[in-house]
């Protein structure tokens, strides 16, 4: 251990810890003093400790069932939504041309859903629906559906459901499409004079060599609709009723609707604890398939375990890690 | 298994309008026989991979037929032709044990339990592969994954023929030779008929009785080893088979003679008078010419350098223009670098636009 010693270094380190400081640290105390104290403005506070944090997880109480709530209804639309966008996600890549001029003209549609901003799609199925105006709503209703999102929880459900699916469904088509280009065409012509089913094609060959990039796009798929706001606020702004407001909506109405500060500050820290866990958990898986993958590439002998990480190169490192 | 014929097939990646040289296999009528050990030989871009793949049906050829058993099988997919292949890099379906790879070609053919696993323990016994048959592919070495390849490929009692697309590219050249001697003890056991593709001469003529060797989209001679060597039937066989390749030299022949520099070599043959406006060389390889010292009777060279290959020495001598190499006698010793070059009349063809002139005897 022949480390130099150098405490100048320290310097190096303190323009990022400042700007970290500002950027996370401090705000991120703010809102941890706040959901410690309840307000009723004028910049009073009086101590209240634990109290929200109870509050939130007893269901009996106004502020523990609305999150829980919310919660439900966040957890079920990411399961429906996963549900959907992966297997079609799948199915888009595997019709997709391999060669020739339509793999452009394939991939610039495909994207385009991805280049428009969050509450734009929100406006463009908003007006999309409405039964008045909107080609979908008018449509249907002209076809005898009673289609009314604004009204209907369940309309108002399928169309957020469906919003999110033509939106988002093609990243998770252009992943899987990557991984799909990845397999070499030996492993098809082989497969031919196995004399493999086309089923069995995608079962032995396709989906073990996508099931990486899959975990990637199910982990980015979870996570953004885990946190998503903008488009069901402005498509139906929570309603009918309650009936899509997910946490990021009820947070915000906590927040900047009621004011309430304290209930606000405790939601979000359980919100974004929530998905730090769920986020250390796919690290975790993902990481693991990786090293499995090292192993497998290194051969048999390779079996022994790998030497640790590379040795940190100095203390100096050492600040940032309290930060993350 | 079944006798194979190509019928006048050829192979156009650029259409069937194409010009006729650029195809990528040029028309070739042959047979391969039920249970022979094929090689096709010859270096990379000259069509025999395509032949390979025009057989197993992943190419469809722009023209002529291939027979199996006299039946046209031409249009029939991969799936239907009862072909096994095996490929230049392993493919091992990695969800599945050993085992289900090597049972997996049965399995989608819908053969009996029972005889799929006779079949596969038959297989993974030849191949040594019986202790790793319940552990998942994936975590194998190169060359065991490779193994697994032909075991695929070998697992079908009822293949046409098993095709090998330079299969041991991968492996370590310590492997290769225990791969090839056990694939040659295969094709024994298991009386298939075997195509193996490669670039690699010693490993065309170790494994096949029978070599193909190809340039330039064209098949240039079919034969034996010992007949590749010892007469090749053009000029490209001569070079390309051999280490170092044949002597060619551009000569003017006639009768019983050809001359190179107005020096005369007594040939075996007659030739009588050779057609006008070709190309004539003779060909002989540089085991079948001595270097002697310098002499008046006979050709003369200039000796530019001597390689030692342990049992056998090579000299690299020049005459004219013209570079050949020439066996070193035991006990040879020439001042200065000039020397006289002994040919072995019997073993000096006669090449007309690179292809073999049959003399009569």
């Amino acid at each position: 251990m022949d480390k130099t010693i150098n405490q100048k270094a320290w310097f190096l380190v303190l323009p990022v810890f400042l700007v970290v400081a500002f950027s996370a640290v401090l705000p991120l105390m703010t809102v941890v003093n706040y959901s410690m104290q309840d307000t009723f403005g004028n910049n009073q506070f009086f101590w209240n400790g634990v109290g929200w944090f109870k509050e939130l997880l007893d269901p009996s109480t106004d502020l523990g069932g609305r999150f829980l709530a919310s919660l439900g209804r966040n957890l079920f639309f990411s399961a429906v939504i996963l549900a959907i966008e992966v297997p079609l996600g799948i199915i888009v890549a595997l019709s997709m041309p391999r060669e020739g001029w339509s793999v452009a003209a394939c991939l610039v549609i495909l994207a385009l859903p991805l280049l428009i901003p969050w509450n734009v799609v929100g406006t463009i199925w908003q007006i999309f629906g409405r039964p008045d105006i909107g080609l979908l709503g008018y449509v249907l209703n002209h076809l005898g559906f009673n289609y009314n999102y604004v009204s209907n929880e369940v309309d108002a459900w399928v169309t957020v459901i469906v919003m999110d699916v033509w939106h988002w469904t093609s990243l998770v088509a252009l992943l899987c499409y990557a991984g799909l280009k990845s397999i070499p065409d030996a492993y098809y012509q082989a497969a031919q004079i196995d004399g493999a089913s086309r089923w069995a094609v995608f079962k032995a060959i396709q989906l073990p060599k996508m099931n990486r990039v899959l975990l990637i796009a199910v982990l980015l798929r979870f996570m953004d609709s885990f946190m998503i706001y903008t488009e069901p606020f402005v498509v139906t702004g929570g309603g009918p009723g309650n009936s899509t407001t997910f946490v990021s909506i009820e947070l915000v109405k906590i927040a900047l609707g009621q004011f309430d500060l304290g209930k606000a500050a405790a939601l979000s820290l359980v919100y974004n604890l929530i998905i730090l866990i769920v986020c250390w958990v796919f690290y975790t898986v993902m990481t693991n398939a990786g090293t499995e993958r090292k192993a497998v590439a290194q051969g048999e002998p390779a079996a022994e375990p790998k030497p640790a990480a590379a040795p940190r190169p100095a203390g100096v490192l050492k600040p940032k890690e309290g930060v993350a | 298994m079944a006798r194979i014929d190509l019928v006048d097939l050829a192979q156009s990646y650029n259409g069937n309008d194409a010009p006729l040289e650029s195809f990528a296999l040029k028309p070739v009528t042959m047979t391969w026989r039920q249970g022979g050990a094929y090689a096709l030989l010859g270096p990379s871009g000259c069509g025999k991979t395509t032949l390979l793949n025009l057989i197993s049906g992943i190419v469809t050829p722009s023209r002529g037929q291939i027979l199996f058993d006299g039946r046209d099988i031409t249009p029939l997919s991969t799936q239907k032709r009862n072909i096994a292949q095996v490929f230049q890099f392993p493919v091992i379906y990695d969800t599945m044990t050993v085992g289900e790879n090597l049972a997996f070609p049965l399995k989608n053919r819908g053969v009996a339990r029972a005889e799929v696993d006779a079949r596969v323990k038959q297989i993974a016994d030849l191949l040594d592969l019986t202790p790793y048959l319940n552990r998942k592919a994936t975590r194998l070495t190169a060359d065991a994954k490779q193994k697994i390849s032909l075991g695929r490929g070998l697992v079908r009692s009822d293949v046409a023929a098993v095709l090998f697309d330079e299969p041991l590219t991968v492996i370590d050249p310590e492997l290769k030779w225990q791969l090839r001697s056990k694939l040659k003890a295969l094709h024994r056991e298991l009386d298939l008929t075997m195509i193996y593709v490669t670039h690699d001469q010693t490993e065309a003529l170790t494994f096949a009785d029978t070599v193909v060797v190809m340039h330039d989209g064209r098949v240039v001679q079919s034969g034996t080893p010992a007949e590749l060597f010892d007469k090749p039937a053009h000029t490209f066989v001569g070079y390309f088979i051999g280490s170092p390749g044949m002597n060619i030299v551009p000569a003017e022949v006639s009768g019983h003679e050809a001359r190179i520099d107005g020096h005369v070599i007594g040939l075996r043959r007659n030739y009588g008078v050779l057609p006008a406006g070709k190309k004539i060389e003779i060909g002989v390889r540089p085991e079948f010419v001595d270097v002697a010292p310098p002499a008046s009777g006979l050709l003369s060279a200039t000796i530019e350098r001597i390689d030692d290959l342990g049992r056998i020495q090579f000299a690299r001598v020049r005459v004219g223009n013209t570079k050949l190499a020439a066996r070193v006698p035991p006990g040879f010793s020439v001042s200065g670098d000039t020397a006289g070059l002994v040919f072995n009349p019997a073993y000096v063809h006669v090449y007309a636009d690179s292809h073999l002139v049959e003399g009569v005897a």
